[in-house]
This record gives structure tokens, sequence and C-alpha cells, in this order.
């Protein structure tokens, strides 16, 4: 009464992203009183059924967690047993393993730009409408994401759930007249790749700064893919075996899926909060690009996680065109790695942010106990807070509509994938 | 059939197979001018209690809102074909099935706002399924060739030949050196269906049955086989019970 107006706002399915979502909002007198990114999805349990398996079925069990990132799972999953057991990886394999990478990133960035958040800032519904006024975008995104699911079957088989990675390196080196192949592709994958770059700077984004903190993982010479260091941009230089001291994980009753804090404070990972933090180590030609386009990182507008998309999928082909241009096929692509009990940990840059995992091993190489945090869990307490922010600053009186949309470009910012994000358990209450 | 209506519903899964739509390149511009799609979340079409010619479903039964929308989407589908091991059979997280512990309540600080089943469960348990596609993910290449049956007016096999015969056969013809007879590795090729192209023995390694396994697998034998191998029963049992955890052991 009283001109006062209670709006209650329900996004029962979040449309164009990985897994199950909802937004759940209550504005009364232009003052959201509460706020929810519902996560609904059903946990699978893989902590669980992990305990008892051998270290040899972890890349098949943890790439199952996720069909958009199962390099990520697998990659951040072997680093773990072999910072532990006795063995060394070759510099051969430590090039592939970032080949390997590099298409997951190139797949998925690719898929997000054009086919999760682009239409959103084109006035489209969803790609397949977007692709009648877009034709040739549409169609050399979908090129792109084509050149990235090639780079992981190169070594993996197939590009969903690929085959070959194993503790110690791949199973198969692919043979020169494969990569040579492959190579043409890449070669030309960057004249679209920068030519995408050039596109996207031109869609007109919303301009908002917001506060947060970025946080990453850090390689001494590259930019980040895997590294054995957490930064951020407020200062932290933290090992991984220390994630414990400064992340925490929550259980929120709406979510099935963990909120996690630094420090006890929401924080960002993923594209934008890795370029915010190491811009410095683009490939040169990518950084004279940006020059020219205007594109400037560290950026505290979230809008422009689909320029930090643009940027690092161009860094990665480049990346691609390198190693595969210097490809030579070892004698052997794996080495032998003995068991030893211990507690792993391994963390790598899944293409929407750091993917941090943590086993515990028997002297025969069983896990015990495993514990896997996903970038979608870390960054839902930072979803929130900028939808309260950003909701805010869009104007709470406009049409339920015209927030719902705003509500939802928001969250796709993240690129949540939430089919990641809950299937994990926080075992720390179960650890002897 | 002019113009067919398709629907792409999610159930528990990893989002894999929904994939094999997204990553058919050009291809998937093509296919949505020859069909209508109604209803595909993931990439931004929402309707899904609208009638459709085809469902498509991904993913396993694990709540029980998950059992009543499964029925709903029976009742108002016209095909309804299942895509992939979740949907198949389970998943790899019918792995709960195999044991006591309620492990919802025995890790969620507070599991009573954890709606979840103690099983994962495939969609026939729940429904009549016409059409099973096979896979862990399933392939672009099997959903093209149904789809292409369809608007041709042709009703598709109930499953391909080529996932009828074992993965052996594959093999054969790629002329593969054996994994198991020649390498002495642990593959389930003989008791796994056929049609992925026998990528892992491609690769030199073992198949690990992510495609499920054949309709009447001879898994005494192979056990007997992988014994010979030197594997523990506690190894040949893991090697059965992965993602088609449910339908492999040959004691069934």
């Amino acid at each position: 009464m009283d001109g006062e107006q209670t709006i209650r706002l329900e996004v029962p399915v979040l449309t164009r992203v990985e897994g199950e979502g909802a937004l759940d909002l209550n504005i009364k007198d232009k003052k959201i009183e509460s706020l929810a990114l519902r996560i609904y999805e059903p946990p699978r349990y893989f902590e669980k059924f992990l305990e008892g398996r051998s270290v040899d079925e972890l890349p098949e069990m943890v790439a199952r967690i996720c069909g958009i990132c199962p390099v990520a799972y697998q990659m951040s999953a072997v680093l773990a047993v072999e910072s532990l057991f006795e063995g060394e990886v070759t510099p051969w394999v430590a090039q592939m393993r970032r080949l390997f990478y590099c298409g997951e990133w190139i797949q998925s960035h690719s898929l997000h730009i054009h086919l999760l958040a682009a239409p959103d800032f084109l006035g489209h519904p969803h790609a397949i409408s977007m692709a009648s006024e877009y034709p040739d975008e549409v169609r050399r995104g979908l090129r792109l994401q084509g050149l990235g699911n090639q780079i992981i079957a190169l070594l993996g088989g197939r590009s969903v759930h690929p085959v070959g990675a194993r503790v110690g390196g791949f199973h198969r080196a692919p043979s020169k007249s494969e990569v040579a192949q492959l190579l043409v592709e890449a070669k030309s994958a960057v004249v679209d790749a920068e030519a995408l770059l050039r596109w996207l700077v031109t869609i007109e984004l919303p301009q908002e700064e917001q506060n947060f903190v970025s946080v990453a993982l850090s390689e001494p010479d590259a930019y980040p893919v895997m590294g054995r260091q957490i930064v951020s941009d407020n200062g932290l230089d933290l090992p991984i075996e220390q994630f414990e001291q400064r992340f925490e994980e929550l259980q929120v009753p709406h979510s099935t899926a963990f909120h996690a804090l630094l420090d006890g404070e929401p924080y960002l990972v993923g594209p934008l909060a890795r370029l915010n933090i190491n811009n410095n180590k683009l490939h040169s030609k990518v950084k004279v690009l940006c020059g020219e386009l205007g594109v400037r990182f560290p950026s505290r507008n979230m809008f422009d996680s689909i320029v930090a998309r643009g940027v690092e999928l161009l860094q990665m082909i480049r990346e691609s065109v390198v190693l595969l241009e210097q490809y030579q096929r070892p004698s052997q692509p794996w080495s032998e790695f003995s068991p030893k009990a211990g507690v792993a940990f391994g963390a790598t840059c899944a293409p929407r942010g750091m993917l941090w995992h943590r086993y515990q091993l028997d002297a025969e190489g069983k896990i015990q106990s495993a514990q896997i945090v996903p970038p979608t869990s870390q960054n839902q307490a930072r979803i929130e807070a900028d939808l309260y922010y950003s909701l805010n600053q869009f104007g709470l009186d406009r049409s339920q509509e015209a927030i719902k949309l705003h509500g939802e470009q928001v969250i796709r910012n993240y690129d949540p994938c939430i089919s990641c994000a809950t299937h994990f358990l926080d075992l720390r209450m179960k650890q002897v | 059939m002019s113009r067919p209506t398709v629907a792409i519903h999610k159930f528990s899964s990893c989002d894999g197979c929904q994939l094999a739509f997204l990553n058919m390149g050009e291809g998937l511009i093509e296919l949505a001018a020859r069909v209508e799609i109604i209803h595909f979340a993931e990439a931004g079409m929402v309707d899904p209690d609208t009638t459709v010619d085809i469902a498509f479903i991904e993913g396993s039964v694990t709540t029980a809102e998950d059992e009543l929308r499964i029925q709903q989407i029976r009742a108002h589908s016209g095909l309804l074909i299942t895509i992939g091991a979740c949907a198949t059979s389970g998943g790899i997280q019918a792995l709960r099935n195999l044991q006591e512990e309620d492990w919802c309540s025995s890790l969620y600080a507070t599991p009573d706002t954890i709606a979840s089943l103690a099983t994962s469960r495939a969609i026939t348990e729940y429904v009549d399924v016409d059409l099973e596609l096979w896979g862990c993910p399933v392939r672009s290449e099997q959903l093209l060739a149904v789809l292409s049956d369809l608007l041709h007016g042709v009703m598709p096999g109930k499953l391909s030949g080529v996932m009828q015969e074992p993965l052996c056969q594959s093999c054969k013809r790629n002329q593969q050196v054996c994994t198991l007879v020649s390498l002495g590795k642990p593959c389930l090729g003989p008791v796994t269906r056929g049609g992925c192209g026998a990528i892992c023995p491609r690769l030199g390694r073992d198949c690990y049955g992510c495609s499920g396994p054949l309709k009447k697998p001879n898994s005494e034998s192979i056990e007997r086989c992988f014994e010979g191998l030197g594997l523990l029963p506690e190894e040949i049992s893991r090697r059965f019970k992965m993602i088609h955890s449910i339908h492999y052991q040959g004691e069934q």
C-alpha cells in the first residue's frame, strides 16, 4: 500500500549456461529484499566414489564431471598425482599438455562468446537467431570452436572426455603428418581470431565499474594455464598446497554447490581475473593488437569478460601455432611415476577459472579421499554480490523483463558451469 | 515428416552429450533449418512443456522432481531418444547405487536442503524409450544418422549395426594391434559396444567401456582373461564398474 510495491521475480531456468540454475529476486519499494543464485542441479558425489580408485583411473573419472572442460579436470588430477609421486615428466609432455589445454580454452571460449554470451548484447534470444543477422560471425565462431576440438582430439582421440591423458604424459604421440595438417588450420585461425577480437570491441557493452579481487594461478614466464602459485591483484601469493589456509568453502541453503571465500570475502576467477593479473604476459602480437584496438586490462567492468575471452582465445591460438610448429615426435610419450603415500595438490586454470584438487593417496596409489574446488563454486558469492550491485545500478524500477535480462547477462559474464559446481562436497568434515 | 519439432532435455549429467549438438559446427545452423528446436536451455530455447515430435534426453534421474518431469516429457513427446551413458544406464553417478551409505546425509552439513535420491537411474527405468544412443559422450554422427533417417521418413533402427557388435570388430577393420591379446592390457573391447571408432586401442590403450556393455556380454570369459593377466578380483570389479557400473558384471 501507499505506493509500496513488491516485485517477486523468478527466473526458473537460466538459459545459455552449462547446467541447471535459477535466479530468485525479491524487490520491495525499489530495494532488493533478497537475492539468490539458486543452484539446484543435484550433486553427483564424485569425491565419494573416487575413494578406493587407482590414480590410473582418475583421468577417465574426473573428466565426467564436466563435458565442457574435461581437459582441466584431467590436468589438475594428473599434476596433483605427479607432484607427490617419484618421477619427472619430459619437456615434451609439458609442452603437449599446454597444447591440449589451449584446445580446451579455444573450444570453450568460442562456445561461450558465440553460443552463450553474444546474443545478449546483439538483441537475439539465441545464436541460431543471431546467425540470421550475423551469419559470418557465427560461422567463424563455430569454426574456431571446431579448431579447439581438433586440438584436443589430436592428443586425446576425441574432444569430449578425451582418452589420451595419463599420469606421466600421454598414451600416444601424434604423428608429424597429423600435426602438420592441424598446423595449417591453426595458422588460418589466427586470422579468424584477430577478426573476432576486432568484432568484439565494436559490440556496445554496459559500462559499470565495480570493486572485486581477481584471483588466478601464476606461471613464471607464461600466461597462466598450470601453476603452483595462487596470486591476486590484492597481494596474495600462495602455494597451492596452502589453499585451505586462506580460502574457505561454505554450504548455503539455496545451492547444491559450495560458496568459496578468500579471507572471508567473495573473489573472482576466470578470464577477466587472469587477464587483470597477467596482461603483461600476453604474446607480443596480441599486445600490439590490443593496443591498436584500445583494449585495456586490468578492467573493473565485468561486462569486459567477453572481450577478455576474445583476447585469451587469440593468445591460445598463437601459442598453439608455435607448439605445433616446434613439434617433434618423442620416443616415449610418457614417463614412469612410482607411487608414494601422502597428500597431493594440483591446480590449473580451467577456461572459467582456477580448478583446485587435493587427494589423499596411499602407498599403492589408491585414493583415500578427494576434494575438488571448481571455478563456478568459487565465483558464486561474487556473482551474487555483482547482481546486487549491478541491478541497483541498472534501476530496480525498470520492467521485470528488463531486470530479468540484465540479471541473466550479469550471470553469463561468469560463464558459470553449474554441472561442475555441484559435483562436489566438502570433505573437510570427514577427514581424519 | 516436414520440419519436425525437437526438444533437448537435461537431467543429471556433465552436459557433454548436449555438446554433440553444439559441436556440430556449421552443421548446427543447417540442423536448425531442417528441424525446429523448441527447447534446448543451454542454447537459449526454453519451452519444456510444448508437444514435440522428437525429445532427446541427456542425463539420469536422481531427484524426486526428475521422476515427475520425465513422465511429463514422455506424455508430450512423439519419439523419446536417450543420449549418452547417464540417460541410457545411469552413468558414472550410478556408482552410488552400489553402496549402502547415504552419501548426501553423511557429507552435507544440512542435507535437508539437498534434493537428491539415493540412486541414479536410467530413463528407461521410468518411461518407455524409443531409441537409445549409447556413448560417453554420444557423438554428433550418431545424432545426425538418427535425424537424417527421421527427416527421410525412415524409423531409425533400435541400434545401428556397429553398436550391436563388439568394439573388437572396429579394431579388426582398422587393422589395429590387439590391446588385449598382443599388448596384454585389460581391454573391455570384447564386451563393449562398437561405434566409437575404437579410439582407445588406436591410442595403444585398453578400452574402458564408455560405450556401454553389449546386450549379452560374455563377461565371465573376459573376467577369466583378466585374471590370467594378473588382475586381482577387486581390480576386475573396478574395471566393470565405472562409466556403466550397473550393467556390465557377469554375475547379472
